[in-house]
């Protein structure tokens, strides 16, 4: 009696503010993830509109000096990387759905579940204190990027503004580690009874696969990121010349990690289409198996890539060939991905859902990233269009528009799951068009601005000639601003009208077990394992 | 009504940025100067352009693609249209299909890719050397061969420009290089990196402490060419551009001789060269 009357009180969770603090509950911390990743990804989209307002005519506009506008480039770089597509993805939907998807009842390890989430959460506060203390001798903040290439990150920022960026990074890297291992740990031994590898949802393994990227890519950060905070602080000389050490050695492990990092970002959102695809299709996936192995490929490969964003620094002709050859090759699966998605519609009977409009805007923006992609492989054109806003404008559609757009596809996906209430439709499309319109209108001039134009990036002012570009780039950039008004309005709408969902307001594509559950599934689901068929 | 043809002048000006081949916005005041990929002025610029051009040759139909199969599936496929979905999950032909055909269309790019790229990175015998050493934040230039010239570079401010010399472009000391020689440049960094960028020449290679790195181009039309530093650099990066001048061989043997005792000199003496072209003699003798 004594044990029921424990489990009881277990089941009867703690409430108010302990409930989230101190919880170790995959859906309390998958929230927290959310409602983290949208206050964070507000914080680095208002960096990016100061930019732009800066960029929209020739000149100095809106900064004191050049220098503040390079730290609000970095942190930019920064947080919506580390701490809105990451946290967003794999922390918070990654949280949700992963031990759903699989049958099981949480996470492997609970309480490490929480101290990743806290980890974040502190690696912001680093990140955001870097701000306010010095960087660059009279300035404030870190201004070298977000890859924060040696000697400019060593001498060039003596301040504390860097130390506390490397800071951030650790904490941000090893909640990341910790949340990779709690992932991996769960979907390799939490399956429900028969759901083999073979029969698990794509976003589980869009999420084991990232979890490994993770796992293998930020230890390499985090040795290249000591080594720069001990070149500051101690003496030591790994990226000085004159101790014969070597500022390229820091970008080769850099991006040893920043490339596999790229694909971190991008996974799971490859995951989350495949499923919202499928479900108003009202289809199966087409090709599971080479969807599964296409997003393992794409890791693999990930991994031999990383110097095709170093062919300016010197390298030797054949080393520039073979990462030519070997980034070519990461097209093979990615269009694997793009056309199955396509032949997943095929033959479908498609409802135009908001998240589904969302995701078939992320299948084409993302293929205008990656072809560019495919000519920024290439070494001898690279030449140049390295380090131009021809780049800015690849990364972004991948980014900005890919992993973005899955962010958004995955919301208006799970919203009615998670919170037991349907959002508006005519919120949702609004929210998707005024975005659409908005971050094209910023970034497809800017493929011109870099190949016609040769405009460098993080410049804060450019030669008159590149003004009119410049200037419809930042008009979009506050149309987009008002995407995610548009948005943050759609989500305070849903709650203050409360319309019920239903289990699964999808109909018969929804097949995942989330969906078997009810809307907002229950503290704890799964007391009985579910046995897949 | 001033608005609307301030709007007009906005949706003209984009027209052009897009579109117009005309060298528009490298006319100053008097002078031509050129700046940007728009501008080639080398065989290796040449080649690039033609690669790239080549890529669009494949992703634009390829995104073209894309855009009509996702447009056929809703225009096909929606469910008013198809209310029973059919339950086609694999096609083994289709499948090996779409990995097939990219690895040939790849291959198809990767050729004229590698050529390029050998090409580029395999410097000829150079007539000319020239060191650029990056400094925050400005550039410093060294002629090894012509009895050591050696000068800094640094962006003329608002109030040192002439009405012709462009924002953020324009310098105090110009390089000056010899038409269609093979210019070697060694390039370093004092400080921090930079990167060593001339669009119109296809040349970009960064500039690393500790590290000499070498480059080259051969410029086939005369004039003033513009690049920016391309990495990272602190406050300045934007504002430590490269200018380089082509001149007849002839203008820079003078202008080499000048320079390795009175730099101001040999400048003045290209620029009476420019002003005074019509020598009546040099023009009958044609």
């Amino acid at each position: 009696m004594a044990t029921a009357a424990a489990h009881a009180d277990h089941a009867a969770h703690p409430h108010g503010w302990r409930r989230y603090l101190y919880s170790t509950n995959h859906k309390d911390i998958g929230t927290l993830y959310l409602i983290f990743a949208i206050f964070a990804g507000v914080v680095g989209g208002c960096l990016s509109v100061g930019m732009r307002m800066e960029l929209q005519e020739p000149g100095m506009q809106i900064f004191a000096n050049a220098q503040m506008f390079n730290v609000f480039v970095t942190a930019h770089g920064l947080i919506m990387v580390f701490f809105m597509i990451m946290p967003a993805l794999i922390g918070g939907f990654g949280n949700w759905f992963v031990p759903i998807m699989i049958g099981a009842p949480d996470m492997a390890f609970p309480r490490m579940n929480n101290i990743s989430f806290w980890l974040t959460v502190t690696g912001f506060a680093l990140l955001f204190t870097s701000l306010f203390v010095e960087g660059a001798p009279g300035s404030n903040g870190f201004g070298g990027g977000w890859t924060a290439y040696a000697p400019l990150s060593t001498i060039g920022h003596p301040g504390p503004a860097m130390d506390f960026a490397i800071l951030a990074l650790h904490t941000a890297g090893a909640a990341s580690i910790l949340g990779a291992i709690n992932f991996i740990t769960t979907i390799f031994n939490m399956r429900a009874p028969g759901m083999t590898l073979h029969k698990m949802p794509l976003f589980v393994w869009s999420v084991l696969v990232t979890a490994f990227l993770l796992l293998l890519s930020l230890p390499v950060l985090a040795g290249a990121i000591t080594m720069l905070l001990t070149d500051r602080n101690f003496g030591t000389t790994f990226f000085d010349p004159a101790g014969g050490g070597d500022p390229i050695l820091f970008q080769h492990l850099f991006w040893f990690f920043g490339h596999p990092e790229v694909y971190i970002l991008i996974l799971p959102a490859f995951g989350v289409i495949s499923h919202i695809v499928a479900t108003f299709s009202r289809k199966p996936v087409f090709g599971y198996l080479g969807m599964a192995y296409a997003m393992v490929a794409i890791g693999v490969v990930g991994f031999i890539v990383w110097a095709h964003h170093m062919y300016t620094v010197g390298l030797d002709v054949d080393t520039q060939a073979y990462f030519v050859f070997a980034t070519m090759v990461i097209a093979v699966p990615t269009g694997v991905k793009i056309f199955s998605w396509i032949a997943t519609m095929w033959g479908g009977s498609i409802e135009f859902k908001t998240p589904m409009v969302w995701a078939i805007g992320f299948i084409f923006l993302f293929t205008v990233g990656g072809v560019t992609g495919v000519q920024l492989a290439n070494a001898g054109l690279d030449r140049i269009l390295h380090d131009t806003y021809y780049v800015v404008a690849h990364f972004h559609y991948t980014m900005s528009l890919g992993a973005t757009f899955g962010i958004f596809a995955a919301w208006y996906y799970w919203f009615p799951k998670m919170t037991g209430y349907r959002y508006s439709e005519f919120i949702g499309k609004l929210h998707f068009w005024v975005t659409f319109i908005g971050v094209n209108m910023v970034f497809f001039p800017q493929h011109w601005l870099g190949a016609e134009y040769s405009m460098p990036r993080r410049y804060a002012d450019y030669p008159d000639f590149m003004a009119t570009l410049n200037y419809w780039s930042s008009i979009g950039s506050y149309v987009s601003a008002l995407g995610v008004v548009i948005f943050l309005v759609g989500v305070f709408h849903a709650f203050a009208r409360k319309e019920k969902a239903g289990d699964n307001p999808w109909g018969v594509g929804a097949t995942t077990l989330e969906w078997t559950l009810s809307s907002p599934p229950p503290f704890h689901q799964f007391e009985t394992l579910p046995h897949i068929k | 009504m001033r608005k609307e043809t301030r709007f007009a002048q906005r949706v003209a000006a984009t027209g052009a940025a897009l579109f117009a081949s005309a060298p528009a916005f490298a006319e100053g005041a008097g002078e031509t100067w050129f700046s940007g990929a728009r501008h080639p002025a080398s065989q290796m610029m040449h080649n690039i352009l033609w690669f790239e051009n080549y890529t669009l040759w494949y992703i634009v139909p390829i995104t073209l693609f894309v855009l009509a199969l996702l447009v056929w599936c809703v225009v096909r496929f929606n469910a008013r249209a198809n209310p029973v979905p059919s339950r086609t999950s694999h096609h083994t032909l289709i499948e090996v299909a779409w990995t097939v055909v990219p690895i040939i269309i790849l291959l198809f790019m990767a050729l004229p890719s590698f050529r390029l790229l050998y090409e580029q990175l395999e410097i000829p015998e150079a007539d000319l050397t020239i060191k650029a050493t990056g400094y925050q934040w400005y550039w410093g230039y060294e002629y090894p061969d012509n009895g050591g010239i050696s000068f800094d570079a640094v962006m003329l401010g608002d109030d040192e420009r002439t009405p012709d010399q462009p924002r953020l472009l324009a310098v105090d000391n110009e390089v000056v290089v010899p038409l269609g020689k093979v210019v070697r440049v060694q390039v370093t960094a004092a400080d921090v990196l930079h990167s060593f960028a001339l669009p119109s020449f296809g040349v970009k290679i960064d500039a690393v402490p500790g590290r000499l790195n070498e480059t080259w181009f051969k410029a086939e039309r005369e004039g003033l060419f513009y690049g920016q530093c391309s990495e990272l650099c602190g406050i300045n990066h934007a504002f430590m551009p490269i200018a380089i001048r082509v001149v007849s061989e002839e203008a820079f043997g003078k202008w080499a001789e000048m320079a390795k005792t009175d730099l101001g000199a040999a400048t003045r003496m290209l620029q009476a060269l420019r002003e005074q072209p019509a020598d009546p003699i040099a023009l009958a003798q044609r």
